[in-house]
C-alpha cells in the first residue's frame, strides 16, 4: 500500500512539473509562491510530528535492544525479546487486557446503542440529556477515578452502604481479587473450581467506571450515525407492514454498521490503552488482579527502570494488539454496509 | 433531527422511555454530585458515611472551609510564594493553554494546505500522518521520555508541551471540515485579492467555527487530563500539574482526609465543567458534522 502511494506520489509530481513548466513566466512565480507557502504552513506540524512520534518509533526500537536503565545501555540483541516471552508477567497481563476489553467492549456498545436509540425517539430534550450524558467523558479521570475510589471504598463508599441498605452484605470492590462467579456461588454456599471464578470483582468495578465514563460518548456517536438514515425508508417499511424488531433488524442495524463499526474500534483501542483510571483506582491491584498491559509496562519502566525491557514489551504489545485489530477489521469489515 | 415530528399521544411507553433517559442522567452526574455534597462535610460525617448530614436531617453546617482547608494543606511552593494548589492551577492553565492554542494554530494551517492548496506531495505527506494515528502512546513512551532527558528538558514546561502541541487529529478533523467549504468562496475571495493566508483567516477559520472549538475543547480535555505524561516527566512538586498533585495528595494525605480529597477533586474538576457548559452547543455540532458519519 506503501509503495502504490509512492508510486502514484511520484507521477502526481511529474505531472504537475509538466503542467508548471507549461505556465507563463509571470504564473510559475506565483505557482511556486503558493507552493512555498503551502509547505510552510505544513512545516510545523510534520517537524513536529517526525521529532515526537517518527523519530521515537525507531529509537524505541533500538532502546528495546540494550539493556538501556536509566541510562544508555549496551547492546543486548534481542534478548529482552526472548526474555519477554518467557515472562509470565506479560502473558498475564495481555489476559487481564483482553478480559477487560472483551466484557467492555460489548457492554458499552448496548448500552449505548439503547441510549442512543431512546434519544432519537422524538423526545423532548435531546440536547438536555446529550449535555449530561457527555460529562463523565468531558471531565478528568483522575477526579471522577478518585470520586469512584470513594464511591467504592469498603467502609464509607456509597455502594456498600446502599447494599447494606437492602440487605445484601457489602463488598470490597476495588480491593477483591476473587473472581464475580466465585464470590456470588461461594455466598450460596457452592465451591467453583478456580477456571470458573470469572473476572475479579477488582476488574468489574474498573469495568463500571469505564462504561460510566463511556457510555455517553458512544450514545452521542450512535446519535448521529442514526439521524443520518433516511426517514423514507421507514416509512416505505411500515408500509408494507414491517415490524418494530424488523425495521431494527433489516434497516437500522444494517445502515448503522458503519456507525458501529467505528464505535466499536475507538472503544478497543480505548480500552487498550486505558492506564490513567487503572492507575489511580487500584495500580494494578490487589496484587495483580487488573494488572493490564499498560501498567504492567509502565511498573516495568517506572518501578524497575528497566526501559530498554520495557520497550520491548510495548512493541510485542503493538503487535498482538494490531494483529487483533486486522482480524476485527476481517472479520467485522466484511458485515459493514456501506451505501 | 431529520425525522419528522410526529404527533405521539403519551403512552406507557413514552413514560418508560423518558423514565430510562432520567434514570441514565442521574447515573450521569450522581458521581459529581456526591463528589459536591461529600466536599462539604466534616470528617466525622465521611467516617459515619452519613449520607445527610445538613439539615433537615441533621444538625452539621455547610463545611465550605473544607476548600480553604485542601488548598492549604497541599503545601507551599517556596519558589513563587503561594500555596501548591495554586501553583498546579497555573501550571495547568499554562500547559492546556498554551497546548491547546498551539495545537489548534498548527492544526489550521497544515490542515488548509491539506485540503485546500494545490501542493506536490501533499498526499504522501498526509499518509505519513495518518499513519502515525496508528502508533499508540504506549509504544513511544520509553523513547520519549528518554528524549526529554537528553534534550535536558525533564522537570520544564518544555516538556509538558512541546510534544503535545501537534495534533493529528485535529489536523485530521479540520481537513475534513475544510474541505467541505464551496469553493465558490476562494474564487470570490480570490476576485477580491486576497491571497491564501487572508482567505485562511478571514473567510476558512470563522465558517469552521464548530469544528475549530470541537478540537479545541478535545485538546483541552486531553491536555488537563493528561496524568502519565506530566508524572514521567516531571519531579519537583512546582513543577506538578492538577491532574498529577491530584494523584499525588490521594496517595498520601487524602487518602484518609475524604472530605479534603472531594474538595480538591471538585476544584479539579470545575474548571473543565464551566468551559464544556460554554462550548458544548459547538462542540456537539461539531462531532456530528465532522467525519463521524454514518
Amino acid at each position: 500500500m506503501c509503495m502504490m502511494a509512492i508510486k502514484v506520489g511520484l507521477a502526481r509530481a511529474s505531472a504537475s512539473l509538466q503542467a508548471y513548466r507549461q505556465l507563463p513566466p509571470v504564473r510559475r512565480k506565483r505557482r511556486l509562491h503558493t507552493i512555498a507557502l503551502g509547505y510552510a504552513l505544513m512545516a510545523p506540524a510534520v517537524i513536529l510530528l517526525l521529532v515526537f512520534e517518527f523519530y521515537p518509533l525507531f529509537s524505541g526500537l533500538w532502546i528495546s535492544l540494550t539493556n538501556w536503565r536509566l541510562t544508555r545501555g549496551d547492546f543486548i540483541g534481542l534478548a529482552n525479546y526472548t526474555r519477554a516471552f518467557s515472562d509470565p508477567g506479560m502473558w498475564h497481563s495481555l489476559g487481564i487486557t483482553f478480559t477487560y476489553s472483551l466484557i467492555s467492549v460489548p457492554l458499552q456498545l448496548v448500552l449505548a446503542l439503547l441510549l442512543a436509540y431512546l434519544l432519537f425517539q422524538q423526545i423532548k430534550g435531546t440536547q438536555f440529556f446529550r449535555v449530561l450524558y457527555f460529562m463523565p467523558y468531558v471531565t478528568s479521570t483522575v477526579a471522577s477515578a478518585a470520586v469512584w475510589a470513594y464511591i467504592f471504598s469498603p467502609d464509607i463508599g456509597l455502594l456498600n452502604r446502599l447494599l447494606e441498605g437492602i440487605g445484601l452484605s457489602g463488598q470490597r470492590w476495588l480491593g477483591e481479587s476473587r473472581g464475580i462467579l466465585e464470590l456470588a456461588f461461594g455466598s450460596l454456599g457452592v465451591q467453583l473450581p478456580g477456571w470458573l471464578a470469572g473476572p475479579s470483582l477488582a476488574m468489574v468495578s474498573l469495568i463500571i467506571y469505564t462504561t460510566w465514563v463511556f457510555v455517553g460518548y458512544d450514545a452521542v456517536l450512535f446519535l448521529s450515525g442514526l439521524s443520518n438514515i433516511p426517514n423514507e425508508l421507514y416509512d416505505a417499511a411500515k408500509v408494507d407492514g414491517a415490524s418494530g424488531w424488523q425495521l431494527f433488524r433489516y434497516i437500522t442495524f444494517p445502515l448503522l454498521s458503519p456507525t458501529t463499526f467505528f464505535v466499536v474500534l475507538i472503544t478497543v483501542i480505548g480500552t487498550f490503552k486505558a492506564f490513567n483510571h487503572i492507575y489511580i483506582m487500584t495500580k494494578g491491584g490487589p496484587g495483580d488482579a487488573t494488572t493490564t498491559a499498560s501498567i504492567y509496562i509502565f511498573n516495568q519502566m517506572v518501578v524497575y527502570n528497566r526501559y530498554g525491557y520495557s520497550a520491548a514489551l510495548s512493541f510485542i504489545m503493538f503487535f498482538v494488539i494490531l494483529g487483533l485489530t486486522i482480524v476485527q477489521n476481517n472479520v467485522a469489515g466484511k458485515r459493514v454496509v456501506y451505501d | 433531527m431529520t425525522k419528522s415530528r410526529r404527533r405521539h399521544p403519551l403512552h406507557i411507553g413514552r413514560i418508560f422511555t423518558y423514565l430510562l433517559l432520567i434514570g441514565g442522567a442521574l447515573i450521569s452526574i450522581m458521581p459529581f454530585v456526591y463528589m459536591v455534597m461529600s466536599a462539604l462535610k466534616s470528617y466525622g460525617s465521611i467516617i459515619a458515611n452519613s449520607f445527610w448530614p445538613w439539615p433537615p436531617f441533621g444538625n452539621e453546617p455547610l463545611q465550605w472551609s473544607n476548600f480553604g482547608q485542601a488548598i492549604n494543606d497541599i503545601g507551599f511552593d517556596q519558589q513563587w510564594g503561594i500555596p501548591l494548589f495554586w501553583r498546579y492551577l497555573l501550571n495547568s492553565l499554562i500547559v492546556s493553554g498554551t497546548t491547546v492554542v498551539g495545537s489548534v494554530l498548527i492544526s489550521v494551517m497544515a490542515a488548509y494546505a491539506f485540503a485546500l492548496m494545490d501542493i506536490p506531495g501533499k498526499n504522501v505527506i498526509f499518509l505519513l500522518f495518518l499513519a502515525t494515528l496508528m502508533i499508540p502512546g504506549d509504544l513511544t513512551l520509553v523513547p520519549k521520555v528518554v528524549m526529554m532527558f537528553r534534550l535536558g528538558w525533564y522537570n520544564t514546561y518544555q516538556a509538558l508541551i512541546i510534544p503535545w502541541l501537534v495534533s493529528v487529529f485535529g489536523v485530521f478533523l479540520l481537513r475534513q471540515f475544510f474541505m467541505q467549504v464551496p469553493r465558490d468562496l476562494y474564487d470570490a475571495a480570490q476576485l477580491d485579492g486576497a491571497g491564501h493566508l487572508r482567505y485562511l483567516f478571514s473567510i476558512v477559520v470563522p465558517v469552521s467555527r464548530p469544528a475549530i472549538i470541537t478540537v479545541a475543547l478535545l485538546n483541552f480535555i486531553w491536555s488537563w487530563d493528561n496524568f502519565r505524561w506530566p508524572l514521567l516527566v516531571t519531579r519537583d512538586s512546582n513543577m506538578r500539574v492538577l491532574a498529577v498533585g491530584l494523584q499525588q495528595f490521594m496517595a498520601g494525605e487524602g487518602g484518609t482526609q475524604t472530605h479534603l480529597m472531594m474538595a480538591f477533586a471538585s476544584l479539579v474538576v470545575i474548571p473543565v465543567l464551566v468551559f464544556y457548559f460554554f462550548t458544548q452547543k459547538y462542540f456537539t455540532e461539531g462531532i456530528t458534522r465532522t467525519g463521524i458519519k454514518g
